[in-house]
């Protein structure tokens, strides 16, 4: 019995130190809306992709990814699943920023020699672990971005060989999706924040978006060893409107229909930070805490009260929120489809640069699927009504069938402007197997990507620390004066020429009418010729034409 | 095409063709007209039915119930916009807000090419106003549009408010899956015109409008609201849009469906429906009905709000509330879920509706005429103008008229010529000579343009058939009739065409100009032909609409009335081609006046 435990023991000691921890951050919006925002890290010192290692022993790590990781040779790897819009006029930025339907991109390790036929294994793979549609990635809405998807981990890999990016904005999230995600949690929905987490509140709300992140990071401030980082981030905003009959006041139990009792056991850290920045005055919180946090988040300085959930409360707040106009958030884009018909139509991207005296250069990726045929000679940029000549193009024209178009532009946006980006494209004919079941509905293009340094307000941290709260340390920091954002544009719904399905029948009969009737009848009038036929004279005219010849006389007509 | 291959067949045939050319014509004639009157026959007709699956089946809900709210917020709205004379932006701002809508405006500025005296503006300047309510875990890919005027004086507040009421009682509704833009635009449709301009950043009607900030990604279907008083006896259905464009029948079936549904009198056209088919008062009902809806679409205007919509592709109808002396009276309520249920529905769609009819007549709400049972009305119309190409004398002559030496190219070509450029000058000079028309005569700048082009219309009458007698001393046989044979062809391929997009317009042009253009020749008494000639001109197949129209909607007009209503008519046409792009004026002006004139130029021949 001794010897069996300290076995056990020494087996946990040998194996690779992981640690797991939870937050959720709860904000009330610009708008009244309720942001809440759920992060589960689960950090593991070991290394799947080292030669020769196999690693089998799987403790908080879910072993379903972790060996889908280290089978297909993959880096870094980020896949998310959104349901609704982030408006981020009303809401100001997000966390994490996700475009609508379900984005997954992937830099693979580059011992990798056959990169295409990884991804495809690789999204098969997901589509089954997510139970998510992402088998319908394929070459045709896959592009690979040569500067807007920087790896986010450690390593500087530039390549973008490595790189596949792919957005299937017409996916839909749903329960299906929720559950595989929550069973990838140490303690599954059964304690810790993810009890909060009932799908049928989070799907009763305005925006929905969870993810998955999964990349290397280092172990330590030196660097001298490599620690993976799972992070699992699931975005919700709460309608107070539709739910709160007008009354500005929530509560974890109004919004999830459940409260927080416990920390998940295996957590090292679990905690809830309320935003209370805005007019804290006014804010009424119960159980009141002592404890509060201050965090730089995207170029802001916020303050948050903070609950331990080591220490167990049920918190219950009141919060009373004025209604207001729209944000105006320093980055800001947004896309629609100009003009009518359905011949051709013009895609315009508006990017709002409302920093009041700064300059700053923002990536702006755009792929658009093959059936729209870019103009690409038409392409203009313009700001302030004056042409604005982007320092940086990447464009790759698409390939029918094969490969969407990939524009990618490095654009300097003046300050307090607007920049509108506009290309002309052609809507092609498909044939008629290529229409989806819906062909009326639309074909959605997929959103564009704004990808950029704003400049900051604060100063940001640069320096790694573990204390910080998870939410802030996402992106990693580079220099003081600067955060890094991303925009996600809406995506497009363009109608194509569609013929009528209905009626294949009367088309088919009526064409081979008219082709055996019509075109037959008319050829053969045309080709043949007509000569009068002569009767054949009677017997006694022959008779006496015959008596005629002889007598030499001329004959009878 | 045995037939045609067998030479003795085929000239048995042509012989029939020739020998009984006239007789024929005139059974096509008769025919075609009866077949059109027919058409309101109810047996005759189809019963509609719901195309579209995904809202045929699904019943929804109505739980609308803030009509007394919307009624006391018209009133509100109706003091607000007295204090502002006009639209009031901020108020109406302000009220979108506090429904949770994320409120835009659009303000506009327009020109008119002359002034317009129904409605008496000139220059135009005004601000729409929009919210936008955004579904819930959409990612703005879908709209749809529900509007309401704003108009002078007390119209309309009650439409305004309901829309409000309406956005209120959406907002707080969880199963959007398209969001819905609340547009109260000013200047009627002028300001739908600079909305949807903006909305789909197109510049086609040379409109000055600030750019949107909002959008809401594809429109799918749109409902403009129309309602002036508190209560209502009736509703009805405006479809004729632009250019005679007709939103898909489900939009119709379903406004039907739900007035059935709520027990709300429905009518269209201003006209019930009534159930006694086999009487005569019963078809005499149907046919004005469906006449009263051919002579719309016919004048190529938008109806309403809706008409403009349609250009984009986006399904749109009018709902116009009536207060008449019945007893039977609707409250704002039952509008409210009657809008409620059709927007419910419309947000259920999942294609964009495409399964019913596009091409229809309607002698009823509950009956409809496809276009598979009209187009023979028309085809046997057209098809005279064809067999009259097969006429003796005049077949072969026109490869006659191809060989080199023959006379008749130069001869023929020259009247066209002239023709068209009469045209021309009918299209352009009314709107450009104006200022000088207003120098020389005593005349307001809407009379100068709608004289003008009467006066380039008469002198068209006199300018071109002297030319060929200078060309050539004197008009040869065979000239004439290659240049009937020219003028046939080219008015069945017109008449043709236009009937293809507007039926209406095709068979009324085909009505009056197929009779005289197909017996036209040089020989006839001049004078008394010269008189039917000009009595079935286009300006004068415009007038018998007027009071045909007029005769229809029961508020007849003596003849003084009458022709104020042409000169209103003419003048409102050209305007509509300037503001929104209605194309029977040019049409008329470029290619129909032409035409008549080349057959006019026949009479007078020698």
């Amino acid at each position: 019995m001794l010897i069996l435990s300290s076995l056990l023991l020494f087996i946990l000691l040998a194996a690779a130190r992981d640690e797991f921890q939870e937050e959720l951050v709860i904000r009330p919006l610009h708008s009244g809306d309720i942001y809440a925002s759920f992060q589960f890290r689960t950090l593991w010192d070991t290394d799947f992709l080292q030669e020769g290692q196999k690693v089998s022993h799987y403790r908080l790590f879910p072993k379903s990814l972790g060996q889908v990781l280290s089978k297909f040779s993959v880096r870094e790897l980020h896949i998310s699943f959104t349901q609704g819009f982030w408006r981020t006029m009303q809401w100001g930025q997000p966390f994490i920023p996700s475009p609508p339907g379900a984005e997954l991109w992937v830099w693979f390790h580059d011992t990798v020699s056959d990169v295409d036929g990884n991804w495809k294994e690789l999204t098969n793979v997901l589509s089954g672990i997510f139970c998510a549609s992402l088998n319908f990635i394929d070459l045709t809405n896959t592009v690979q971005p040569s500067a807007s998807f920087k790896p986010l981990g450690l390593g500087n890999a530039t390549d973008h060989r490595f790189l596949r990016y792919a957005t299937l904005p017409r996916e839909i999230v749903c329960t299906e999706n929720l559950t595989p995600w929550k069973k990838l949690l140490p303690c599954g929905s059964k304690a810790g924040l993810a009890v909060l987490m009932k799908s049928e509140k989070l799907f009763h709300s305005s925006f929905h978006s969870q993810a998955v992140h999964i990349r290397p990071i280092c172990q330590d401030e030196q660097c001298s060893s490599k620690a993976w980082e799972l992070r699992q981030t699931l975005n919700v905003v709460f309608d107070l409107h539709t739910s709160g009959q007008g009354k500005k006041e929530w509560s974890l139990f109004k919004m999830f229909s459940r409260t927080l009792t416990e920390a998940c056991p295996l957590a090292s850290s679990s905690k809830v930070y309320v935003d209370i920045t805005d007019n804290p005055e006014l804010f009424e919180l119960s159980p009141a805490t002592p404890l509060l946090g201050q965090a730089v988040v995207l170029g802001d300085r916020r303050t948050y009260s903070v609950y331990d959930l080591i220490m167990p409360t049920s918190s219950m707040v009141l919060s009373p929120c004025a209604l207001g106009d729209m944000l105006r958030p320093l980055l800001h884009a947004e896309r629609y489809v100009a003009g009518f018909g359905l011949q051709t139509g013009e895609i315009h991207t508006v990017i709002y640069n409302n920093h009041p005296y700064r300059a700053f250069p923002v990536l702006l990726m755009d792929s658009v699927p093959w059936y729209l045929q870019l103009y690409i000679h038409t392409l203009t940029v313009t700001s302030k009504s004056r042409d604005n000549k982007p320092s940086y193009i990447h464009y790759q024209p698409a390939k029918d069938r094969h490969r969407p178009h990939l524009l990618e532009m490095l654009i300097q946006l003046p300050p307090h402007s607007m920049t509108e980006v506009t290309v002309q494209f052609e809507r092609a004919l498909l044939k008629w197997t290529e229409y989806t079941p819906d062909p009326n509905h639309g074909f959605y293009v997929g959103s564009s990507v704004v990808s950029a340094l704003v400049p900051s307000m604060v100063a940001m941290r640069t320096n790694f620390t573990q204390d910080q709260p998870l939410f802030s340390s996402f992106v990693p920091v580079k220099e003081e004066s600067s955060y890094f954002v991303r925009v996600y544009t809406e995506p497009l719904l363009v109608n194509l020429p569609t013929p009528d399905f209905s009626m294949p029948y009367n088309v088919i009969c009526l064409t081979c009418t008219v082709v055996a009737v019509g075109y037959g009848s008319f050829y053969n009038l045309l080709t043949r010729t007509f000569q009068v036929d002569e009767p054949s004279p009677p017997l006694s005219k022959r008779l006496a034409n015959l008596i005629r010849r002889m007598r030499g006389v001329p004959l009878l007509t | 095409m045995g037939l045609l291959s067998d030479p003795n067949r085929r000239k048995a045939l042509t012989g029939l063709l020739t020998r009984l050319n006239t007789p024929i014509c005139i059974v096509c004639y008769l025919a075609g007209i009866v077949w059109f009157m027919g058409l309101a026959f109810e047996p005759f007709t189809l019963r509609t039915y719901m195309s579209e699956n995904a809202m045929g089946s699904t019943m929804v809900e109505e739980r609308f119930s803030s009509g007394e709210r919307a009624l006391s917020l018209a009133k509100e709205f109706d003091a607000h916009k007295r204090q502002a004379r006009g639209m009031p932006v901020e108020w109406l701002v302000k009220a979108m807000q506090s429904r949770g809508l994320e409120v835009f405006t659009q303000s506009f500025s327009r020109k008119l090419p002359f002034p317009d005296e129904n409605k008496e503006r000139y220059m135009v300047r005004g601000t729409n106003v929009y919210g936008i309510l955004r579904a819930p875990r959409a990612p703005r890919t879908e709209a749809l549009v529900i509007t309401a005027p704003c108009s002078p004086g007390n119209t309309n507040n009650q439409a305004v408010a309901l829309l409000l009421a309406l956005a209120q009682y959406f907002r707080n509704q969880i199963y959007w899956a398209k969001d819905i833009i609340f547009l109260v635009n000013e200047h009627d449709l002028i300001g739908t015109q600079a909305w949807l301009e903006g909305y789909h950043h197109t510049n086609i009607t040379g409109m000055e409008y600030s750019p949107l900030q909002g959008r809401a990604g594809s429109i799918q279907a749109a409902l403009s609201l129309e309602l002036s008083s508190d209560v209502i006896t009736s509703l009805d259905l405006v479809l004729e849009g632009l250019n005679g464009q007709l939103p898909n029948l489900d939009l119709a079936n379903l406004f039907y469906a739900f007035c059935q549904k709520l027990g709300v009198l429905c009518t269209i056209q201003g006209k019930l429906q009534r159930n006694d088919w086999d009487t005569a008062e019963g078809y005499t009902h149907a046919a004005q009905t469906m006449m009263l809806m051919v002579l719309k679409q016919a004048c190529g205007r938008s109806w309403g709000d809706h008409g403009l919509f349609l250009r984009y592709h986006i399904e749109a109808a009018s709902v116009r509330g009536i207060n008449s002396f019945r007893h039977y009276k609707t409250d704002a309520t039952t509008i409210g879920r009657l809008l409620e249920g059709m927007v419910r529905k419309l947000n259920n769609l999942l294609e964009r509706l495409h399964q019913s009819y596009f091409f229809y007549l309607l002698p009823s709400l509950s009956r409809f005429v496809s276009i598979g049972y009209y187009m023979p009305a028309f085809g046997l119309l057209a098809v005279i103008l064809l067999l009259r190409v097969s006429f003796p004398g005049l077949c072969h002559c026109f490869s006659v008229s191809l060989q080199p030496s023959s006379p008749g190219v130069l001869t023929v070509l020259t009247p066209v010529v002239i023709s068209h450029l009469t045209g021309v000058a009918l299209y352009l000079l009314p709107v450009h000579l104006q200022e000088m028309a207003v120098e020389h005569f005593p005349v307001s700048e809407t009379e100068a343009v709608v004289l003008t082009a009467i006066a380039i219309y008469t002198a068209g009458l006199a300018l071109p058939h002297n030319t060929q007698r200078l060309l050539s001393g004197e008009g040869t046989e065979q000239g004439w009739k290659v240049l009937k044979l020219t003028a046939l062809l080219y008015l069945a391929v017109l008449l043709g065409c236009t009937a293809l997009i507007n039926f209406s317009l095709g068979f009324i042009l085909a009505v009056t100009l197929v009779p005289i253009t197909a017996s036209i020749t040089p020989h006839m008494p001049k004078a008394l032909y010269a008189v039917v000639m000009v009595l079935l001109s286009p300006a004068f197949t415009i007038l018998y609409c007027v009071f045909i129209y007029q005769e229809l909607i029961e508020a007849p007009v003596s003849v003084s009335e009458g022709w104020m209503l042409f000169l209103s008519v003419i003048s409102q046409g050209i305007l509509d081609h300037a503001l929104y792009g209605s194309l029977v004026y040019p049409l008329l002006a470029l290619f129909i006046y032409p035409c008549w004139l080349m057959f006019w130029n026949i009479l007078f021949w020698n």
